[in-house]
């Protein structure tokens, strides 16, 4: 009970000090959702520039990255700015010989590995500072897995305001619908961040969970 | 062989989250998989994910987590008003809570009403 009712005055204290005129924008999701992809889009669109490097190995993202000053416009020309905040993929095991598979020496890819335990820590406690997140989940992938319902829950344990992009619609077996099954209670846009689908309709949405 | 540790919630209700967490581990730390009856609140699964990823090493790789619930969205306003005091009263109780090694449980599936558990070879496992 007492963990309970500290755990609301805290939330209570931080919805009341949150600056709401710099807004943090965070993109959280498993390994190889597309997060650095979607970043990279994001600021191609509105920066001209890129902002992370992308691999298919998993865990390429290993430290936080933050573009400050992203503005974006919709159709009405009103105008959002965020500092966009691209985080390292969570996961509950990582495994340094999944890296050698994918052809890391074994020396990188111990070190790999444990950049990428950092990064998970990293990724978790930034959670509170953030004032809206992104949940990028891959949709030819089980959106069930626990750690997309972790992540999810956490952010409504916070009161902070969801939308989930489902990325990588452009494969075939990519199930969109299963993603909107999963959250039924979130925004859902599907969009296929590396070739550019359907990225205004998440530009208009993201408008509506910030603007 | 495959050990189940079966975890009922009064063996946790009155720990704090961090020592909920530091037995919750320490039985996946034996090689088992915890059966915890009800759930961690999600603060404390973002913690346990905190722990497994500070313990990480070259023989423990992680772990798999699963939990399984009644979906609120399918009940009633009343059923769900019911489920949310009883909630608050006798704590998360609901459903339970598979967390087990990584190196035992290659690999877990699961849909709002079932968990299925794909456990690596045994051989693979004793070269580890």
């Amino acid at each position: 009970m007492g963990g309970f009712i500290s755990r609301f005055i805290q939330r209570y204290f931080r919805n009341i000090f949150r600056n709401r005129s710099h807004v943090r924008l965070g993109l959280y999701g498993p390994p190889n959702a597309g997060k650095s992809t979607l970043a990279n889009k994001i600021c191609k669109d509105w920066l001209n520039q890129e902002m992370s490097t992308v691999s298919p190995i998993p865990h390429e993202t290993r430290e936080i990255q933050i573009k400050e000053e992203v503005s974006i416009k919709n159709e009405d020309g009103k105008t959002l700015s965020f500092s966009l905040v691209d985080t390292p993929g969570i996961a509950t095991k990582i495994d340094y010989e999944d890296f050698i598979k994918k052809g890391l020496k074994e020396a990188v890819a111990k070190k790999r590995a444990k950049e990428a335990t950092k990064g998970v820590i990293e990724s978790i406690k930034w959670l509170d500072s953030m004032d809206a997140v992104v949940v990028v989940l891959d949709a030819t992938q089980d959106p069930y897995s626990q750690v997309n319902i972790t992540i999810v829950g956490n952010l409504q344990a916070r009161n902070i305001p969801v939308l989930i992009v489902a990325n990588k619609v452009d494969l075939r077996r990519a199930k969109l619908n299963k993603v909107k099954a999963a959250f039924p209670q979130y925004e859902v846009v599907g969009v296929s961040a590396k070739l550019g689908t359907n990225v205004n309709e998440f530009y208009n949405t993201l408008f509506k969970l910030v603007g | 062989m495959v050990t189940f540790h079966f975890v009922p919630y009064q063996e946790i209700e009155d720990l704090n989250s961090t020592k909920r967490i530091s037995k919750l581990m320490g039985i996946v730390r034996q090689d088992k998989i915890v059966v915890l009856e009800g759930q961690l609140h999600k603060e404390e699964e973002t913690a346990l994910i905190e722990s497994t990823m500070s313990d990480i090493n070259e023989e423990f790789r992680g772990i798999e987590l699963a939990v399984i619930y009644p979906e609120k969205q399918k009940m009633d306003a009343m059923k769900r008003l019911k489920f949310d005091i009883a909630r608050f009263l006798v704590g998360n109780r609901q459903g339970f809570t598979i967390v087990g090694p990584a190196s035992i449980v290659k690999r877990v599936r699961q849909n709002p009403s079932s968990i299925e558990l794909f456990t690596q070879e045994a051989r693979k496992r004793k070269k580890r």
